[in-house]
């Protein structure tokens, strides 16, 4: 049997380890806290000595993301990392691949906001990295790690979707996972693809030189012909009902007879998962369901639920964004709230029973 | 005593009739003509062919690259 | 005389067969047929991948028969910079026009230029806004009349003509610069050598080679293009001399 490898490591340093031992190509990116460890480790470990990764401080994150659709497009695995307002710069190149149909990684560390807002964690991106950021009808493949180790899974995994579905993938994280110490088990080592592996999965797209054999390969996002434009969309929208059938990843805890229901992903979730336990202590019928993928979106899991619930509770370090999607998916068949801490603060397991509490007491 | 003799071949459905090879020409041997080709520009042709030294120069500067250039010595 | 044996200019197979969407007498085609000779003499068609802009020369890649990358506005130089260095062995070129790199794109050509990039940039200059319709380009010269400047280019309200090629020769991450031009043979000729000579240098590990083309927009500038030629000698040159500014 292969050995087990074990760390204990910050969220950011994961993954940069994660991201050489699944043979990544490249990495671009530009500081930006609470997240820049994650280059700092990749330049530690100096894997463009043993890999041959590429590792590279951008100029800015307009740059690393698009740096990223330079060689997303070669059908090289580049990844990117940042926080918020780095992530608001990216939006142009977000766009971009998404229309362009490459597939890379992008990390996003969230902090608080709006504007330069807080270095503290935050889940105010939600609504950012869901339902576009950029311009035009497009989405991310959105994981929401709850966990160090989920941290250094889900950048195998986002590779994976990525290139299955020619598409980016964000890892949507927050300052509290990132910045927080866990025991890893890490990921086997996966050699870099070669050019003769890139050529024969993906040399039906990739732009790498036009042999004779072949048409020229373009990577764009521009067509000026709308009847052409509105079947490229319409292909996106098939792409994405895909996605939402094959990859939609949630967790459930304790739901078997729940009668109040806790929605949370990430910290929050992990939070709630306490909350839980407190709750059930004192009797109270809470389970908790945690989106794995926030795009796609568990509404059918929801939805399923929703029959044996009296009242639904988001909790999220936000004002209140993936409690909309809640909504939609409870569809206003019994009450869904909203409870969050903002700027940066956390909720405490108690808080959080407390909100649960108030709820029941109210409906 | 060898001379240098050329003609030129205009894709003339694809020349814009810009005009900037008629200067490059040493020999003033081509022109914008008073014909129209399908787009409705007034093509590049031979005004003067046996002027013609196969320079190449036209073809040099034509931005659409409509000109294909043959050259011949003869004795 | 029209035979095969006799031929001494033709079209080369790396231009597609497409009709290029420029103006009349525009100088984008010139210089897409000169990166096309060139790569095609260098035999390198299957080793090239092409950064194109936004700009009139987006659909550079409509034109050239060779894989291509159509870039954001400005970033071009970040598309090639992760395209070469995760494959070194391409022959990578950004081709940008005034407004693409000498404003919205300025950080991305700085700093690729600087880091030293083993990429080519093709930059035309033609002082306008040419696929928006004729407004102020970064390099519009002083009292040029535009869409955005309709009383002339105004110091005191839109500052100076950048001359960025100049900045860039001072980065030492560049190998070579210069500043050619595509009006007549003679100078078209020398464009071709200096894009060759771009093309060697990036396989040759020496850093960033820069090649501005200083270019006519005959539709944006409202002249002939055999008089945009003209106007282009006698006011584009004086401000955008010609010649190598660095060859390392």
């Amino acid at each position: 049997m292969e050995k087990r490898e074990y760390k204990l490591l910050k969220g950011n340093e994961v993954i940069a380890i994660a991201a050489i031992r699944c043979g990544c190509d490249g990495y671009f990116g530009y500081p930006i806290t609470p997240q820049s460890e994650v280059m700092e480790t990749l330049m530690e470990l100096k894997p463009w000595e043993t890999t041959g990764m590429v590792v590279l401080q951008a100029e800015s994150e307009v740059a690393s993301i698009n740096m990223l659709y330079g060689g997303a497009a070669t059908g090289k695995k580049v990844f990117t990392s940042s926080s918020s307002p780095g992530i608001s710069l990216m939006a142009e190149g977000l766009t971009y691949l998404a229309g362009a149909e490459l597939p890379c990684l992008i990390v996003n560390v969230v902090r608080g906001g709006p504007g330069l807002g807080t270095i503290q964690p935050a889940q105010s991106d939600y609504f950012q990295a869901t339902k576009g950021g950029g311009h035009g009808d497009y989405r991310l493949i959105v994981l929401a790690p709850a966990s160090v180790q989920e941290m250094n899974d889900f950048v195998d995994l986002g590779f994976e979707l990525a290139f299955k579905y020619r598409n980016p993938v964000m890892i949507l994280s927050d300052g509290m996972i990132g910045q927080m110490m866990e025991k890893v088990e890490l990921s086997p080592e996966k050699p870099r693809w070669t050019n003769e592996e890139i050529e024969k999965k993906y040399g039906s797209w990739i732009v790498k030189g036009k042999p004779s054999t072949r048409e020229r390969h373009i990577a764009t996002s521009l067509e000026l012909d709308s009847a052409k434009q509105e079947k490229f969309n319409q292909k996106l929208v098939a792409k994405y009902a895909e996605v939402t059938k094959n990859e939609t990843r949630y967790e459930k805890i304790m739901c078997d007879d729940a009668e109040y229901l806790i929605v949370a992903y990430g910290s929050s979730a992990r939070i709630s998962q306490k909350t839980i336990e407190l709750a059930r202590e004192k009797g109270i019928k809470l389970g908790l369901l945690r989106p794995v993928t926030l795009f796609p979106y568990p509404s059918k899991a929801i939805q399923e639920l929703t029959p044996q619930l009296k009242c639904v509770l988001a909790v999220e370090m936000s004002t209140g964004q993936m409690v909309e999607d809640v909504r939609l998916a409870v569809n206003g068949k019994i009450p869904v709230e909203h409870y969050g801490r903002v700027g940066g603060m956390i909720p405490s397991p108690e808080e959080v029973l407390n909100a649960v509490e108030n709820l029941i007491e109210r409906k | 005593m060898a001379k240098i003799k050329g003609t030129i071949v205009v894709d003339v459905e694809k020349c814009k009739g810009c005009g900037v090879c008629v200067p490059s020409c040493p020999t003033k041997t081509i022109a914008l003509g008073r014909e129209v080709n399908g787009k409705g520009y007034n093509y590049m042709q031979m005004v003067n062919p046996d002027t013609c030294t196969g320079c190449t120069n036209c073809a040099t500067v034509c931005p659409d690259t409509v000109i294909t250039v043959y050259r011949v010595k003869v004795e | 005389m029209i035979k095969p044996e006799n031929l001494v200019y033709s079209r080369t197979k790396v231009l597609t067969e497409n009709i290029m969407h420029y103006c009349p007498g525009c100088s984008h085609g010139t210089v897409h047929k000169l990166i096309a000779e060139v790569i095609d003499e260098m035999g390198i068609q299957d080793k090239t991948i092409g950064v194109s802009p936004v700009g009139c020369g987006v659909f550079a890649y409509n034109y050239l028969d060779i894989d291509w990358l159509e870039a954001a506005h400005g970033r071009a130089p970040a598309l090639a910079t992760a395209a070469k260095r995760l494959n070194p062995d391409r022959y990578v070129f950004t081709y940008q026009g005034d407004g693409d790199l000498a404003s919205i794109g300025t950080a991305e050509i700085m700093h690729a230029c600087n880091r030293g990039e083993n990429i080519v940039v093709i930059f035309i200059n033609n002082a306008i806004y040419g696929m928006t319709g004729g407004q102020m380009a970064p390099t519009t010269l002083i009292g040029q009349v535009t869409a955005t400047t309709p009383y002339g280019r105004n110091v005191e309200l839109n500052g100076y003509p950048l001359k960025i090629t100049e900045l860039i020769a001072q980065l030492p991450g560049t190998c070579y610069v210069t500043r050619q031009t595509v009006y007549n043979p003679v100078t078209v000729r020398k464009t071709k050598r200096a894009i060759r000579k771009a093309f060697e240098n990036s396989m040759m590990k020496k850093g960033t080679s820069f090649v501005e083309v200083v270019g006519t927009c005959s539709s944006g500038w409202k002249l002939t293009p055999v008089d945009a030629n003209q106007w282009m000698i006698d006011n584009m040159f004086p401000e955008y001399p010609l010649g190598d500014m660095k060859d390392i």
